[in-house]
């Protein structure tokens, strides 16, 4: 009997168990810490597809300063960001490279919808080039309205997006 | 683990072929953007030899979303808010020409008040605009002091074209006709107060940032346009100033009231980098002086905005009309066929215009100078395509 | 790379000249070809007088002032509009050289019209850019006229090496079959309509003989329609 459940499959299913225990014991302070983490280092990616990148920039210059919340200024290397804010209107020649960068961001991810063409494709819906809003191409966790949104409401939906991914579970 | 020349030998052996390295082979092909720190919404395709660049090949239309085609689709008025979208940081002067052309077409004058306002609006948008521009150049240089000062002191401008317009960049003010709506009271001393800050500001520009040796060393000297270069190119803007070829729309052309404004036409020798980036600070402290004039020169009241029909329409006919915006020449080419909705607009914009010059200068260039010859091109990548 | 490129454009420019130099001893042979309409059936091509009989000039031609700066304070003039003299000169320079293969569609201050057959369209440019100081090109515009069945390509040349010229725009023309849209390229005449010649072959389709790059520029890669300026494209729901 004690040698069959020492046994090394056996034993693999036990530790896993045991680890499914602890996770359980541990998640709500654990999973606070982490999403702490998370919400108070929020790196952007550098990529502008229109033109509300013009209040992005004026959202990080020092009036409005979005990095006293958290959002650090965008950033070059995609691979140590967990948010793309979207800003703008995205048309079919930028839609695959949008989703080839958000493809290779590490996990956890977020998306930002600034401005009305991000969400529906705004003054631009009836272009033959333009795509009706961003929620085809990623999946979008905030949307913040306005065309183009003044910094402050970008600073919202920020704000916004942390208090999402507080409530937000950790797998 | 065997050699390489046993590896060469065995692969003599069984009759492989040994591929010699070619020219092509050495060369190396880079894609810059659209996901990039130093492009933006535009992607260009350079071939490197070691980190000597030679070969570049432009790719924009990223952010082309058929504006000329819309214009075809809604009637002159209804156009202007669309049509400031490409440049929403220097929207006073690209609905400026748009209106310019319009009134052509329909035969409106505008009262004598209205040009000045609307004068005033655009050069304000040109400082906002520069500002802005300068602000990216120092991002792309890697100057974080450059990013943060004309990013604050955008702010104040804007706070005055907020005041005077009700937006804070997408304005829709400079309309066929006139401008929107007249001064709010006080303007004219609020504006005066915050052209000193300005000009106080500029001189802390030159010693922190042009001053700067490393940036001197970057930029001086560095993918040098010719004269001859850049007439043959048709560039424009403060790109063409700084090649000594003294071109601007307000002296050459003066639309409105800018022939009754005393001012110098900024343009420097050099041709390099520095020139480029320098004729914009030059510009600006100008646009100050002519800022001071349009206040002084403004008559105290009357009518700021010429009646419309509710369609304006006029007969059928066609114009060209530009005006000196942040980036240099741009020109709206409107057919009208006599019915309310444009029959056809080409918006003919100054960075589509640069960015001719952008593989010119590139080839040659080490790879690390990208960055500073590509933003020294004034070139924003959303008007260009439109 | 751009050595060959360099060296394809030099062969190119030869051949373009040559058949440039062709096209004038087979004037004949080239009218004959039915692929432009008689000109009698187009409204904006019959002008040869410098007084404009269209709507269009006098509508918005302004009130006479001094040529070499005169401020384009727009009054619209039903009279008779009186050509300004400077301008006027421009284009008697061009007829004596020329006669009768530019036609002159407007006359207005600082912008003059001039229309050229497609074959004609080369020696034109080089007159005006060598004789005249007409050096660059602002813009390159197409224009859609379903009803000739034709399109129209706009090149708008200015001058950045003759001051009296700073203020002008020469709007040089030429028509093509909407079937068949071919125009012989400029580029090496004018460097600077490289990326609006391009634009303008895929925005309405008019292929630019001599042109080393007719491709896609600005349309996404995939881009499976006619081009988007062409008035046969409609806007889905509009």
């Amino acid at each position: 009997m004690k040698k069959e459940l020492l046994s090394p499959t056996n034993f693999n299913v036990l530790a896993s168990k045991l680890s499914d225990v602890l996770v359980k014991v541990l998640d709500s302070p654990l999973g606070y810490a982490i999403n702490w983490g998370r919400i108070w280092s929020l790196w952007p990616v550098h990529l502008e597809t229109a033109c509300c990148s013009v209040e992005f920039g004026a959202a990080s210059g020092p009036r409005y300063d979005v990095e006293r919340f958290g959002i650090i200024e965008a950033f070059g290397s995609l691979r140590q960001c967990d948010l793309i804010v979207v800003q703008g209107t995205v048309t079919r020649k930028m839609a695959p490279r949008l989703r080839m960068v958000y493809d290779q961001m590490p996990e956890p991810k977020y998306v930002i919808a600034m401005g009305a063409c991000a969400i529906t494709g705004g003054l631009y819906i009836d272009s033959y080039n333009v795509l009706p809003g961003v929620d085809g191409i990623v999946p979008v966790d905030v949307y913040v309205p306005g065309c183009p949104p003044r910094p402050e409401t970008l600073i919202q939906g920020c704000m916004l997006l942390q208090e999402k991914i507080k409530r937000s579970k950790i797998r | 683990m065997t050699s390489i020349e046993e590896k060469f030998e065995e692969s003599k052996r069984l009759g492989l072929q040994i591929v010699k390295e070619s020219e092509e082979d050495r060369l190396m092909t880079l894609s810059v953007g659209p996901q990039h720190p130093g492009s933006g919404h535009f992607r260009f395709v350079i071939k490197v030899d070691g980190d000597y660049i030679v070969y570049c090949d432009p790719d924009p239309g990223y952010v082309h979303r058929g504006e000329e085609k819309m214009c075809e689709y809604r009637n002159v008025i209804q156009n202007i808010p669309h049509l400031e979208r490409p440049v929403i940081h220097d929207s006073a002067n690209i609905t400026y020409s748009y209106s310019l052309a319009v009134e052509e077409l329909v035969g409106i004058e505008v009262p004598r008040r209205g040009q000045f306002i609307r004068a005033i609006a655009s050069e304000l948008n040109r400082q906002v605009y520069t500002l802005y521009w300068l602000a990216i150049y120092g991002i792309f240089l890697g100057h974080s002091t450059m990013f943060m000062w004309p990013t604050g002191d955008r702010e104040v401008i804007i706070d005055l074209l907020e005041a005077l317009t009700g937006a804070r960049v997408t304005h829709a003010y400079n309309i066929p006709g006139g401008v929107r709506n007249d001064m709010p009271e006080g303007f004219r001393d609020r504006c005066l107060s915050q052209i000193r800050y300005l000009q106080k500001r500029f001189k802390e520009y030159e010693d922190i940032f042009y001053n700067n040796p490393l940036f001197r060393q970057r930029t001086e000297g560095v993918a040098v346009l010719s004269k001859e270069d850049a007439i043959k190119l048709g560039v424009t803007g403060s790109v063409v100033r700084a090649s000594s070829v003294p071109f601007d729309v307000r002296k050459a052309e003066p639309y409105d009231i800018y022939n009754e404004i005393d001012f110098k036409v900024q343009y420097m020798k050099t041709g390099d980098c520095f020139a480029r980036s320098y004729v914009p600070l030059l510009d600006m402290q100008e646009s100050c002086y002519i800022i001071e004039q349009l206040l002084d020169k403004m008559p105290a009241s009357g009518e700021v905005r010429a009646k419309l029909q509710p369609n304006p329409k006029g007969p059928p006919g066609e114009s060209y009309r530009r005006v000196e915006s942040g980036r240099g020449a741009l020109g709206y080419y409107i057919v009208s066929d006599g019915t309310p909705k444009p029959y056809r607009v080409k918006i003919s914009v100054g960075s589509f215009r640069n960015m001719l010059a952008l593989p010119y200068l590139l080839v040659g260039q080490r790879l690390a100078d990208m960055p500073a010859v590509y933003w020294s091109l004034n070139y924003w990548p959303v008007e260009a395509d439109r | 790379m751009s050595a060959n490129n360099k060296e394809e454009l030099n062969k190119l420019a030869a051949g373009s000249q040559t058949k440039h130099s062709s096209s004038t001893s087979d004037d004949t042979a080239q009218q004959q070809q039915p692929a432009p309409p008689p000109p009698s059936t187009q409204p904006k091509q019959i002008p040869a007088k410098p007084s404009p009989p269209s709507a269009t000039a006098a509508a918005s031609a302004a009130t006479t002032t001094t040529p070499p700066k005169p401020s384009l304070a727009s009054s619209p003039a039903k009279t008779q509009p009186e050509p300004p003299p400077f301008e006027k000169g421009l284009v008697e320079q061009l007829k004596n050289k020329f006669g009768d293969i530019v036609k002159v569609v407007f006359i207005k201050p600082l912008r003059i019209k001039i229309q050229v057959e497609p074959q004609d369209i080369v020696g034109v440019a080089s007159f005006l850019r060598d004789s005249m100081g007409f050096d660059h090109a602002e813009s390159v515009a197409g224009t859609d006229y379903p009803k000739d069945n034709q399109i129209e390509v706009v090149y708008h040349l200015g001058s950045y090496s003759r001051e009296e010229l700073a203020a002008h725009i020469l709007w040089l023309t030429a028509r093509t079959n909407k079937d068949d849209a071919r125009l012989p390229t400029l580029i090496n005449i004018y460097k600077s309509v490289e990326y609006h010649e391009r634009e303008c072959y895929e925005m309405l389709g008019v292929y630019f003989e001599g042109h080393p790059r007719n491709e896609r520029f600005l349309l996404p890669e995939d881009w499976a329609d006619i081009p988007p300026l062409r008035k046969d494209f409609r806007i889905k729901g509009r």
